[in-house]
């Protein structure tokens, strides 16, 4: 009794884990109960009960209320796809001047006004594109085909490998100095020698207009809801649910709306980059002191001055990090968008990870990833420079960026003329390296995919067994298992006991909403594999973490590497534990681990590196060892910025399992994948993605909540 | 006054949402306390003073006694909720947007706690941003932020970050800044209170020194009685909102107006307060002693002089004519006698 008084909270755990078990063991299975593996909507089945709601026909398998609740939600999807269809077909038909048949056309509006952004987002594309790569479509953007046809050479020549390569390496050294140049120049000629050059620069156009586009539109809605508390609260639900929200899920409804292609690409990006930079644009003005505002009124700054003179630099530490973030995720979706047929490496990489060959897959890999961080790097330096205004500079070295630059264009282009002559079988290497002429190294990769294969295949595949029937098959049967009652009253309860009535209702919401949508069971299944991902990497990032975090050198060391792993787009991580460990569930477990296993390890670090160094010292001279300070000390004081990374290793955990499902899984990421190939998937892939997002609102909000408590408690800020 | 460059005219400002409503409704008769039963707080309560062309006017008061609102009324960082303020005889709450941008490029400068400067900017730009922010040329602004530089002796620290720098040294950019766009009207806002006692002492005298040359119009907010003291021309007490006394340091010190004020003044070193003409009496044909003080020395620096002679002292103008009489035993009963129950 002494030590319930003492801790209140732990009787209510113990009293809610007996009621959710009880639930478990008092509902049974029911006999009719299986894991459905089709799709309930395309099998016709007489056991299937159905229900007609909004006059849409819902067909699902009935059981035990207590043991699942009915789809009552079944009709949301397909509502969601007949509205798309009829707002995108039927809805204000407006009249409009077709310039290329020169006549009136009528057309629905909302058709309208998405193919005038397409033929605007594809003109951008195309432009820079052709920049790089030469092509007609830029001009004829402008004029015409039959003027093309007419005059050969009305057409954007595309830029020679070694200009682009001498170019970035000029832009590397005017923004940063030697490293990054050399870098820069690394990564172009090793893209090119590769023969991947095409492909990175198709990708490599995508994103010069996607990111962009981002921040520029993340940063102008940062700052209206900065500005207006109205728009922040109504964009606030939408940015909480984007943020845990698949991006796979959104590639379907936008290909309703846009098509496919590059220009769908670009915008389902935006959709996706969009939100966290608005978010860190929200925080960061928020964060600038008042102090600062007041003195930049008193220089006298007019709105405008105060808004982008003050505000914004001051707060640029946040918008950077929105800055990383839109372009990360722009490499993510250049991959995930080639599912949408957006060209570039993202489509070799899919290709060959379809055909199974790891040593291609592995080399695209290498190259978004190698791009990305370049990308990265030059953005934070282009942030960080400065104006030297005493240094009294001759012309030359005034302008010796330009002039070099000038000179790489005239020796690049006089290369590619003169290569034009020397390689006369028809690739003229000086000006582009084609695809499947470069080095490979993908025998080599291939060669050692098979030797790992043939030397550990017992090892590897004695321990996948052991892992999937020992571990993972009964972790999945007894999430199965769990009544649908059972796993409501937890989750509310859960949220009753960390944050009051408040946070139950919202967290209950959550909960409900999958219980009643058709896809309880597979929510299940993504819940299971996501939460053994997370244990796995809370305890190995937990681990590392600390042990790094002792010594300063391992901590910056330990930070580094965290930054370049999350620089990889999410789905490179599927092609090394493809090689090693074949299609199989344990591929996307392991695959997840590694990659949710980032945040958790850099929270640990920062979240030890933020106990005040006083109270290091405090410890010390009360006389605790080492092990007594980390934890007594120092993981009590570091737990609520760990939770924050539990936090995000979840998000991360989940978007891995979604992605998983191109491996093949039997989650939502399975049915999101296959509503991309369904032409009435729209709908489908929008609630699907719902469902993932709320699952992982569900914790977002019991940690949040939790850790705001905590901190309070604790008294740190 | 005339020639007030600074004028306000019972200035009200109550935060909270009725706070018009409320003040109306009580009339001018504003109590804190019935104020923030009802959700608002009063942050400056029925200011009227004047400020004139020169003086330097110390606003001091403890934390929450509305002094710093008082200020951002003043430069109207935020909007009195009732009275008037005038700079220089214009109207500041009629003023529009445009017009206050265009006085505060021209005429004010303003000093904060925190420092307030630019990270992202050296101490170069952060000096020269006001003269940016209004349209000069980047060289000329670079040319006058590099005298500026030099005005608060930090040459060769110009292209340092503030980061990089100390307070004392951060606060000195921040001073730079203000006197970037040579306003006749300077804020100064707590700007040693983040200081160290040490550079403090150094930043007073410093200001001191600077204020000889440039002869600005100040209003300096602090908290700390001995810096009023020491910089002030007049000082306003400030309490709950209220300005319990506002006057000349001496006679502050000679006649607190309440015991709030009162408390401040007991721990004062009066002798290095007062000067010679706040004690002395008038003239009389009495018998004086060979030596004349000039009536503006504190009496510090000449008391061990008065009190090695045994009658009266002579108080001299500046013209050498007599204008009154100090008796040794004054000094010492100022200095040492009824600290607690004098005058």
């Amino acid at each position: 009794m002494e030590l319930l008084k003492k801790y209140p909270k732990l009787f209510q755990w113990l009293f809610l884990l007996a009621v959710f078990f009880s639930l478990c063991f008092a509902i049974d299975v029911p006999e009719t109960y299986k894991f459905i593996r089709g799709q309930a909507e395309f099998v016709k089945d007489p056991n299937q009960s159905t229900y007609t709601l909004f006059g849409k026909e819902v067909r699902y398998y009935a059981f035990d209320n207590f043991w699942r609740l009915p789809p009552l939600l079944g009709w949301l999807p397909i509502w969601i796809n007949d509205s798309l269809f009829f707002l995108l077909n039927e809805w204000m038909p407006i009249e409009f001047w077709d310039s290329s048949i020169q006549e009136y056309k009528t057309r629905p509006l909302v058709l309208q006004i998405t193919r005038n952004i397409t033929s605007f987002m594809t003109f951008l594309i195309e432009f820079i594109r052709e920049i790089l790569l030469g092509g007609v479509e830029t001009v004829v953007a402008f004029t015409s085909w039959n003027f093309v046809s007419s005059y050969p050479w009305a057409k954007l020549p595309g830029l020679p490998w070694t200009i682009v390569a001498a170019g970035a390496a000029i832009l590397g050294y005017k923004l940063s100095g030697k490293g990054l140049s050399i870098f820069a120049g690394l990564v172009m000629v090793y893209i090119s020698v590769f023969g991947q050059w095409k492909p990175s620069m198709q990708t490599l156009s995508f994103i010069l207009v996607a990111a962009p586009l981002s921040f520029a539109f993340g940063l102008s809605l940062g700052i209206m809801a900065y500005k207006s508390k109205r728009v922040e609260r109504a964009l606030y639900p939408i940015l909480l649910v984007m943020q845990t929200m698949p991006q796979y899920a959104v590639l379907v409804p936008a290909m309703v709306l846009f098509g496919i292609g590059d220009h769908a690409a670009v915008i389902i990006t935006m959709v996706v980059a969009i939100p966290p930079m608005i978010l860190l644009t929200l925080l960061g003005l928020r964060g600038v002191s008042p102090e600062v505002i007041e003195a930049g009124k008193m220089s006298g700054c007019n709105n405008w001055q105060l808004m982008f003179e003050v505000l914004i630099p001051t707060a640029r530490r946040d918008i950077l990090i929105g800055v990383n973030q839109v372009i990360m995720v722009c490499f993510s979706m250049a991959v995930i968008s080639a599912f949408i047929g957006a060209k570039g490496l993202g489509w070799n990489l899919l290709l060959a990870l379809n055909q199974l060959n790891i040593g291609l897959a592995l080399e695209a890999g290498l190259c978004i990833s190698l791009i990305a961080i370049l990308l990265d790097k030059m953005s934070l330096a282009w942030a960080n420079k400065q104006t030297d205004y005493f240094g009294n500079l001759t012309f030359f070295q005034r302008y010796k960026n330009t002039i070099f630059f000038g000179g790489a264009v005239l020796i690049g282009a006089i290369l590619a003329f003169a290569g034009s002559f020397f390689f006369k079988e028809g690739f003229n290497y000086l000006f582009e390296v084609p695809h499947n002429k470069g080095i490979s190294t993908a025998d080599f990769w291939n060669k050692g995919v098979d030797w790992v294969w043939d030397t550990f295949f017992q090892t590897l595949k004695i321990f996948n067994t052991w892992l999937i029937t020992e571990v993972l098959q009964p972790m999945r049967a007894m999430y199965l298992r769990m009544p649908a009652v059972a796993t409501l009253v937890l989750v509310v309860g859960a949220g009753y006991i960390i944050g009051g009535i408040r946070s139950a209702f919202t967290v209950g919401g959550l909960a409900l909403f999958i219980a009643l949508s058709p896809w309880w069971d597979r929510a299940l299944v993504t819940t299971y594999m996501a939460t053994f991902g997370v244990i796995a990497s809370c305890i190995i990032g937990s681990i590392v973490g600390t042990l790094c975090q002792q010594n300063k050198y391992t901590t910056n060391f330990m930070l580094a590497v965290c930054d370049i792993f999350q620089t990889f787009p999410s789905f490179v991580y599927l092609i090394p534990v493809m090689m090693l460990f074949g299609v199989t569930d344990t591929s996307v477990l392991i695959a997840v681990i590694v990659y949710a296993t980032i945040p958790a390890t850099r929270y640990t670090i920062e979240g030890l590196r933020s106990v005040p160094p006083a109270l290091h010292d405090a410890a010390t001279m009360s006389g605790v060892t080492k092990l007594q300070r980390l934890f007594k000390i120092e993981f009590p004081l570091a737990f609520p910025h760990m939770m924050l990374g539990l936090n995000q290793t979840i998000v991360f955990a989940l978007f891995m399992v979604i992605i998983g499902a191109f491996i093949g899984t039997e989650d939502l990421g399975q049915y999101i994948l296959k509503a991309l190939s369904d032409k009435k998937g729209g709908g489908k892939g929008l609630v699907l993605g719902i469902c993932v997002a709320f699952i992982g609102l569900i914790f977002d909000n019991l940690i949040r909540t939790w850790v705001e408590k905590r901190k309070k408690h604790l008294g740190i800020d | 006054m005339s020639d007030a460059v600074i004028k306000c005219e019972s200035v009200y400002k109550i935060f909270g949402e009725n706070a018009k409503k409320m003040l109306q409704e009580a009339n001018g008769n504003v109590d804190a306390k019935t104020f923030q039963d009802k959700g608002c707080i009063v942050g400056v309560n029925n200011a009227s003073f004047e400020v004139s062309k020169g003086e330097m006017l110390v606003v001091m008061g403890l934390s929450g006694s509305g002094k710093s609102t008082l200020l951002r009324c003043i430069s109207r960082l935020t909007d009195a909720t009732d009275g008037k303020i005038y700079i220089e005889g214009q109207d500041l709450l009629s003023l529009n947007n445009k017009e206050l941008i265009e006085l505060r490029r021209n005429k004010m400068g303003m000093v904060f706690q925190s420092f307030a400067l630019l990270p992202h900017k050296t101490v170069l730009e952060n000096i020269a941003f006001p003269l940016q922010i209004k349209g000069v040329e980047t060289e000329n602004s670079i040319n006058k932020a590099m005298d500026m530089v030099k005005l608060v002796g930090l040459d060769g620290r110009e292209n340092y970050f503030p980061r990089e720098l100390s307070g004392g040294q951060q606060q000195r950019v921040g001073i730079a800044r203000s006197l970037a766009v040579e306003p006749d009207i300077w804020f100064l806002d707590e700007p040693f209170s983040a200081l160290d006692p040490l550079i403090r002492k150094e930043m007073q005298d410093e200001f001191l020194r600077l204020q000889e040359k440039l002869k600005k119009t100040i209003m300096f907010i602090t908290h700390d009685f001995d810096e009023a003291l020491k910089l002030a021309d007049r000082i306003a007490i400030m309490k709950d909102g209220i300005i319990e006394q506002l006057d000349t340091p001496a006679k502050i010190v000679l006649n607190p107006a309440t015991e709030y004020v009162k408390k401040f003044t007991e721990e004062v070193p009066r002798e290095k307060v007062l000067i010679i003409e706040d004690i002395m009496e008038k003239p009389n044909n009495e018998n004086l002693s060979d030596l004349k003080v000039l009536k503006d020395e504190i009496i510090e620096n000449v008391a061990e002089k008065i009190l090695s002679q045994e009658k009266s002292v002579a108080v001299i103008d500046e013209t050498n004519k007599i204008v009154g009489t100090v008796h040794p035993s004054k000094i010492i009963h100022t200095v040492f006698g009824g600290r607690k129950n004098n005058d």
